[in-house]
């Protein structure tokens, strides 16, 4: 019997990352900042994995989280990052509470393409919004930090922490959940529905806790994107950003906690490098890496790790 | 009443077009359950590649029927070629991995058919406006529609009846139904499933190439046509039953008059009106209208 080391390490992730943060060049600042920010949506598409939910619109969410965020800041004159990033959660946590009413009732393929119909319709309706930019989406102004105001690079570093810290808790509250009696029940579902049933569990409770779940947490990851950007606009809710989401929840395998936000680094660094450097070919890196981790590593990157310890039980 | 009529009949046509461009994802994910996002990529290749035919064939002075002819070979054929290519040396490796694994394998050969087309072709828009010109317009009922159009609509239904008699009346196609209805067991029975996979995925790379040839003389060909085209022949396909191709046409049919009608009674809602109608139909019947519900495992 091992001893869950999981929390404490994540903590001491927490404090590595924070002093990190203070001494990385500007560049790789923000670039993990966006990266913690979207893994955080991908630790939330990694729950709704494991109890057999998988979601190509999350962007429905991840959209929800970053227009609230922009939205708020600029009609209503809010600037605390904090206040923002906790908005855009709420938001796409009343969403996901709606919905999940009618999501729950899906399974495999047809909630896929159920949840990637509406995040489709938000698409629709954010292009076609003039108010809201269109196409081409609005600028945010920087935001202000519990009353203190930090811009520039000061401001990169301070929104990294609030990143940092936000996607670590959520990772450690996320692996709680995943413990409880909701979400051992979530595998269990994904295993025999109809037994789960007989035991006298609600499956359809279970799926709409952890559909709200994964709503609320890739409503956080919008927000902070939408922040650290400084810009948003209709494709954060296109499904090629929530086929990403797929893609790097089924790259990090549900192993551990922390391989999603590993492989979101991961991802993100390969897209920008090679945006940087092959700016006409970008695409096609990014899905010949597909591919290959596809082909050559089938049970994911964290495998890596793990080939090199073995260690017992899941996640 | 005009506007009724003019929505029926725009509508008829848009059905025409999402037939065509959906029924080779509904065939491949009849037969090898693999959603293929790919499909978008042989809808552009077909495109351009008709576009760059049909210039060609035009700047040769040749006499200009045979356009069409160029236009439906060119797309077949890039459509017949790289989908062999792509089954046989890619997606054969990965078949008895999980569904949405194979859904990204699509997805990421999607992301490098965007940029080799790029490469191919550059990113200045191509025309190939000829066959389309070449029909000239006609007035039905007082309003004028280009005769191409209503030729593609005959092109569908023609392809949808070839499509039921190929896979009612023939032995392939009656083989071809067998392995949809069980896999293990066709292979058993000494059907080939390997090659059918082949077959089925190169026809529907085929049907997808085809879908961007026949749209090539009505646009300008630029990149990034074939992104949206994956969601739209999704969201044809789950309307009418993933896999099912009277389900495709019905459908095509339905998602064709809804955004019509958008179209012409409130164009705001055009954009989205049509996964509007996905989510309505499957809030109602889940497995789309085609679809068979499938037994739960106890």
């Amino acid at each position: 019997m091992f001893r869950d080391l999981t929390l404490p390490a994540l903590a001491a992730a927490l404090a590595g990352l924070l002093a990190l943060g203070v001494v990385l060049p500007s560049w790789l600042v923000f670039l993990l900042t966006v990266a913690f920010a979207k893994g955080l949506v991908v630790l939330g598409v990694v729950v709704m994995m494991r109890a057999g939910l998988v979601s190509f619109g999350q962007g429905l969410y991840f959209g929800l989280g970053a227009y609230t965020a922009g939205l708020v800041t600029n009609f209503l004159g809010v600037t605390d990052a904090v206040a923002l990033v906790a908005l855009g959660g709420a938001v796409s946590a009343v969403m996901g509470f709606a919905l999940g009413f009618f999501m729950a009732r899906y399974r495999e393929i047809f909630f896929a393409m159920l949840s990637l119909a509406l995040s489709m319709i938000l698409y629709g309706i954010l292009v076609r919004s003039s108010t809201l930019g269109s196409t081409d989406g609005f600028n945010l102004p920087s935001p202000t930090y519990l009353g203190l105001v930090a811009e520039g690079v000061v401001g990169r570093r301070v929104l990294y922490g609030l990143t940092v810290a936000v996607t670590i808790g959520v990772a450690m509250a996320l692996h709680r959940f995943v413990r409880s009696p909701a979400g051992v029940m979530g595998e269990a579902i994904l295993t025999n529905e109809i037994r789960v049933e007989y035991l006298g569990t609600s499956v359809t409770r279970v799926l709409h806790i952890t559909y709200v779940l994964g709503a609320v947490v890739a409503g956080l990851g919008g927000a902070l994107v939408a922040l650290t950007a400084g810009h948003i606009d209709p494709d954060v809710a296109y499904w090629t950003t929530s086929g990403e989401f797929v893609f790097v929840a089924i790259l990090s395998v549900i192993r551990h906690v922390a391989a999603p936000l590993l492989g979101m680094v991961v991802f993100e660094t390969i897209r920008t490098f090679a945006f940087q450097y092959l700016p006409y070919t970008w695409q096609m890196v990014v899905g010949i890496a597909m591919l290959a981790v596809i082909l050559f590593l089938p049970s994911g990157l964290w495998s890596l790790f793990a080939r090199a310890r073995q260690l017992g039980g899941g996640a | 009443m005009q506007k009724f009529y003019v929505i029926l009949v725009d509508g008829t046509i848009y059905f025409s077009w999402l037939f065509i461009v959906s029924i080779g994802l509904t065939l491949i994910y009849g037969v090898m359950k693999i959603l293929n996002i790919a499909h978008g990529s042989f809808y552009a290749l077909g495109a351009y590649t008709a576009a760059s035919a049909v210039g060609a064939y035009f700047a040769g002075n040749y006499p200009a029927a045979g356009s069409f002819l160029v236009l439906i070979l060119a797309g077949v054929a890039v459509g017949g070629v790289i989908g062999f290519l792509i089954e046989r040396g890619l997606l054969r490796a990965m078949y008895g991995r999980d569904e949405i694994v194979l859904v990204l394998v699509t997805y990421a050969v999607f992301l490098v058919f965007e940029d080799l087309i790029k490469l191919v072709w550059g990113v200045d828009p191509y025309f190939a406006y000829q066959p389309y010109a070449l029909l000239g317009r006609v007035g039905i009922g007082g309003i004028g529609f280009a005769v191409y159009d209503l030729c593609l609509l005959a092109l569908a239904i023609l392809l949808g009846i070839f499509a039921w008699w190929a896979l009612n009346r023939t032995r392939q196609g009656k083989l071809l139904l067998v392995v949809i209805h069980d896999r293990e067991i066709s292979t058993a029975m000494g059907i080939n499933v390997s090659r059918m996979f082949t077959a089925t995925f190169v026809i529907g790379a085929m049907l997808g190439a085809l879908g961007g040839a026949l749209t090539a003389p009505g646009i300008s060909v630029v990149p990034g046509i074939g992104v949206d085209v994956i969601v739209l022949a999704f969201a044809v396909s789950v309307i009418g039953g993933l896999g099912s191709i009277a389900g495709a046409a019905i459908g095509a049919l339905i998602v064709g008059l809804a955004r019509a009608s958008a179209v012409h009674l409130l164009p705001e809602v055009e954009l989205f009106v049509i996964y509007a109608v996905m989510a309505v139909v499957l809030a109602f019947r889940p497995q789309g209208l085609f679809g068979r519900a499938v037994a739960r495992k106890i």
